[in-house]
């Protein structure tokens, strides 16, 4: 049986638990915590659903709903396809394991950072549900409000210098990606914000851009908001600021959720908006993106300390996704897609491993550790296989959208793709190598030598995380197959606006049968 | 007196019911014990009660003169007169309280509030320059008194004395424009003003017209603080009393712009282009210098005073577009305005201490700790002033931008956000103080609110997150309301 408005329930849900906890008296920090992990994994339960009733044979737009909202012209309008199912579900699986994450490392104000954790989930799940541009600005800018308060108050010591900084780059983006959807609108004929109406004009002919420089300028400014969300490379300089001072799990929302926002803009907006711009933009966005990975590796291979390793290993690893989208080959797609959700998992898993240990020695510093493996055998395991799959090992989730993302991008360029090549293996080198300075060798620091393993608990928290890991790894398929044709629809506007200025061309350059005579 | 008179009359009521009732509080004055104060502040609350309910039958579509053409009763008048009147009785209720802890509770401060509100009602309502002018002096004489009305406090004289000379400064540019208006077009009424030189001279005004109308955006600027004519504002905000900071910085603003709007829209239409420009260079520089300079600030009356330049700059951005869109989310815009400056500064005067003096930053430090309540009033008034959605201020922004895209002022809704990325750093920057800094050991809590400004501000939290999520209502309500360009 299929529920109604599903996509409503879904999207709102943590924000209604976020109002029951509003109502939890003060003190009762427990009851706080059993109704936010709770209330999450009823709303994770909730999201599978979708899955099980996503018709994967059909490209547009499914669970939809829509509503008049303001002056009938902005409308509340839901709707998933094969990008942001997973996103969605993403989200969905996050969030009970970042309220795990944060039982015992949150002690002050554990009501507020509940709260503030599920709004978060609605804003995030709304922004991948939502097909209304206004509607998407609203959730996109709504949930910047949570994440601000989650580093600004239980953030490390330069927690506000990290926020403020957040804040004010998403700012600038996310503005002039306003001012841009409103030029939309307004170019449209000024009768809908609706994104599946205006991509339809689009890809008609009903709706023409008046000059080439219209769908340039509107390009950039979506691409600013997204790139700089993403972050793609000279605009990524807030993150390691903001995931070192987060709380784990607001770094784990932000490495795991956040960064796809942008990714998921570009897929989104970007391409089925602009695709001729974003043909023209494909070489300069792949350059920054093959910087952003080699840069972000070589930076992540000097940092001393774990979670900034991680922070600048996400820059590296969004990147690739980045190049995937640009390549606008189908395996480029599918993989970026895919990278999407791994990237998601594993960052995810690394940061919370990273939150278990400094809960344990409140210390990031990889100088501090040394010989971890003899001491908490288990730790060391789950976090090789995590390690693994950020680096892509074959049979590990990783492995699948790397191949998918390189095969895709050199077959559209085969020096961006054999540079990008050459990014994972620094990956390897980095991730591997600071495996070796944390776990391996003598336990050498007396310090450490009182670390317990991991309990069960945060076993709790890891094990469905490597669980899916290795699903993915071996058996992809039933994720591919659900993306596939969605992506496909991306990939044909492309192929359209291809087709278009291809004949443009011939049209201008083969001469007219008037000459001929 | 024959019926016509009589039904114009009734059409006055309003003003009447203010001006009674201003001046039946000088009378009740000496009579009243200091202990007794109070009941003038809701004699000054019933009246605006009364001539709000009294302007509820006046809603007509099409606009009706009297006073042989002075005086003007329409839509946007109305709607401006009920926005004036809502602001009377908040800014009485909130300075209650504050009054007697300042032990300044007098009865002529709620005359002088009443006599300000008929001045702002007139200055909508009016249909001829000079009534405009005395609804404008009117209304200032009654705010510079009210500025200055800590007599012992010397910011607050200082305030009150600067606002004067400046004030009385930007008069005379505005009875200048005045005057060469009338020699160049040889009447002060709008309408025919505008029929003169759009008939018979077929647009070919004279320039002294030109200047006339020059001289009178100047004054108007001094008014609501345009850059380069705001440089009074800060001092003037910051030393007077905050119930009536809170006052100034929505009720002479929000009848300054309608005044103006009207004399452009409805006098001056033959000059769009000239004005438009001259509106389109003061916005930018608005918009820009209220929200940098606001960053400099340590002082959060004085900051909010900065913010409240920098908001006239995005208001003027609506009439800029000269379109219907525009000036409908000119007045959506002043009305979400209203709200969240109300809400911030009657927090900001319940926490102000006594002497009014806890006003910088620092005293925000821990402050959600203290009053969580006070504190998530202030940041959710705070956040829809920086234009995050779900606020009143989003929807205003987002319709004065989309007015001003589409009547293709692209640059300046460029310049628009962009400044306001300027303005969420030091909103949030208050944030910063009350959520994530640890309180002061030495500060004292403050003491709590009074029941009445706890209930204007849930009404006026309510009243945000309503014009943010259905906005249908204002906003049909403002279109209604519009001046026809």
């Amino acid at each position: 049986m299929e529920i109604s408005h599903i996509l409503s329930w879904v999207t709102y849900l943590p924000a209604l638990v976020a109002a029951v906890i509003v109502l939890i008296p003060r003190g009762s920090d427990k009851a706080v915590k059993w109704t936010a992990f709770l209330g999450s994994c009823i709303i994770f339960i909730l999201s599978l659903h979708l899955v099980f009733h996503f018709d994967a044979s059909q490209g547009s737009m499914q669970f939809e709903e829509s509503h008049a909202w303001i002056k009938s012209i902005i409308s509340h309008h839901l709707g998933i396809d094969g990008i942001s199912l997973f996103l969605v579900l993403l989200t969905t699986f996050l969030t009970p394991l970042a309220v795990l994450s944060s039982w015992q490392s949150i002690t002050r104000r554990v009501k507020s950072f509940m709260i503030c954790l599920l709004t978060l989930e609605t804003g995030m799940i709304g922004v991948f549900c939502a097909l209304d541009l206004v509607l998407f600005y609203v959730f996109w800018e709504v949930m910047l409000i949570p994440m601000y308060f989650l580093i600004g108050v239980w953030g490390g010591e330069r927690r506000i210098y990290a926020a403020v900084k957040f804040i004010l780059y998403t700012m600038v983006g996310s503005l002039l990606m306003l001012l841009a959807i409103i030029y939309l609108y307004y170019a449209h004929g000024g009768t809908t914000f609706d994104l599946v109406e205006i991509t339809r004009s689009l890809s008609t002919g009903a709706m023409q851009w008046k000059t080439v420089q219209e769908e340039r300028w509107l390009f950039l400014a979506f691409l600013l908001a997204f790139a700089i969300k993403v972050p793609m490379f000279p605009l990524h300089t807030w993150l390691p600021d903001a995931h070192v001072e987060a709380p784990t799990a607001g770094s784990v929302i932000l490495a795991g959720v956040l960064l796809k926002m942008g990714t998921y803009g570009l897929l989104r907006f970007c391409l089925p908006l602009f695709p001729a711009a974003a043909i023209e933009a494909a070489p300069y966005i792949s350059v920054l993106a093959i910087i952003g990975i080699i840069y972000g590796a070589l930076v992540a291979m000097v940092q001393p300390d774990l979670k900034k390793l991680v922070a600048y290993s996400s820059v590296s690893h969004m990147g690739l996704v980045v190049l995937g989208i640009f390549a606008f080959t189908t395996q480029g797609f599918q993989g970026s897609t895919l990278q999407m959700l791994n990237h998601g998992l594993s960052t995810g898993a690394l940061f919370l491993l990273v939150g278990m240990i400094y809960d344990r020695r409140h210390t990031r510093k990889i100088a501090d550790f040394g010989g971890l493996a003899h001491i908490s055998p288990v730790y060391a395991a789950v976090f090789l296989v995590v390690t693994l799959s950020s680096i892509g090992l074959p049979g590990l989730n990783g492995f699948v959208g790397e191949v998918l993302v390189l095969m895709g991008s050199f077959a559209s360029n085969k020096l961006f793709g054999s540079l990008a090549a050459l990014g994972m293996i620094l990956s390897a080198a980095y991730m591997l190598w600071m495996y070796q300075r944390v776990f391996l060798g003598k336990l050498e620091n007396p310090d450490n030598a009182a670390i317990k393993d991991i309990g069960v608990r945060e076993k709790l928290i890891l094990i469905p995380i490597v669980l899916i890991m290795l699903w993915i790894g071996v058996y992809s398929e039933p994720f591919i197959s659900r993306m596939e044709v969605s992506l496909e629809h991306v990939q044909q506007r492309i192929v359209n606006a291809r087709n278009l200025e291809k004949s443009y061309w011939v049209e201008r350059l083969s001469p007219s049968p008037q000459v001929n005579e | 007196m024959n019926n016509t008179m009589v039904d114009d009359l009734i059409l006055l009521t309003p003003q009447f019911v203010l001006v009674i009732a201003g001046m039946t509080l000088m009378l009740l004055e000496p009579f009243t014990a200091p202990a007794h104060k109070n009941r003038m502040a809701r004699i000054a609350v019933v009246a605006a009660a009364v001539a709000a309910l009294s302007l509820g039958s006046q809603w007509r579509d099409n606009p009706h003169t009297i006073l042989n053409g002075m005086f003007i009763v329409d839509n946007f008048s109305l709607f401006f007169q009920w926005l004036f009147l809502v602001i009377l009785g908040v800014s009485v209720l909130i300075s209650m309280n504050f009054n007697e802890r300042e032990s300044i509770n007098r009865g002529e401060y709620y005359s002088l509030l009443l006599f300000a509100c008929s001045g702002m009602s007139l200055m909508v309502s009016s249909y001829d320059l000079i009534l405009t002018f005395i609804g404008i002096e009117i209304l200032s004489i009654a705010t510079y008194v009210l500025a200055g009305f800590k007599k012992n406090d010397i910011r607050s004289n200082e305030s009150s004395l600067k606002y004067f000379l400046l004030g009385s400064f930007a008069t005379a540019f505005l009875l200048y424009g005045i005057a060469l208006i009338f020699g160049s077009t040889g009447s002060t009424n709008y309408q025919a003003i505008s029929e003169l030189v759009t008939a018979t001279l077929e647009g070919n005004f004279q320039t002294t017209t030109l200047i006339g109308m020059g001289l009178l955006l100047v004054g108007f600027s001094f008014k609501i603080a345009l850059v380069p004519f705001h440089s009074w504002a800060p001092d003037v905000y910051e030393g007077a009393p905050t119930p009536v900071t809170a006052f100034m910085t929505v009720g002479p603003k929000a009848a300054g712009f309608a005044a103006l709007m009207r004399i452009l829209v409805e006098a001056l239409p033959f000059m769009a282009d000239a004005w438009v420009t001259i509106l389109w260079c003061l916005a930018i520089l608005t918009m820009v210098l209220g929200n940098v300079v606001a960053v400099l600030q340590t002082n959060v009356k004085r900051m909010l005073a900065y913010s409240a330049i920098a908001h006239a700059g995005y208001i003027l951005v609506g009439i800029v577009t000269n379109s219907d869109t525009g000036f409908s989310a000119v007045l959506f815009y002043l009305v979400a305005y209203t709200i969240m400056n109300l809400i911030a500064f009657s927090v900001i005067l319940s926490i102000s201490g006594i002497g009014d003096t806890r006003v910088e930053l620092d005293d925000y430090a821990g402050l959600a700790r203290k009053t969580p309540f006070a504190a998530a009033a202030l940041s959710l008034s705070l956040v829809s002033l920086a234009g995050i959605p779900l606020t009143g201020g989003f929807i205003g922004k987002f319709y004065l931008f989309s007015a001003a895209i589409q009547k293709g002022y692209v640059g300046l809704a460029v310049i628009g956000v962009l400044s306001s990325v300027v303005s969420v750093f030091y909103y949030f920057r208050l944030l910063v103080y009350m959520y994530m800094k640890e309180p002061e050991e030495t500060t004292p809590a403050p003491e709590p609110m009074s029941l009445h400004i706890q209930i204007i501000i849930v009404m006026g939290v309510i009243g945000i997150l309503w014009l943010g999520v259905f906005p249908d209502h204002v906003l049909s309500l403002a279109d209604y309301s519009i001046l026809a360009p």
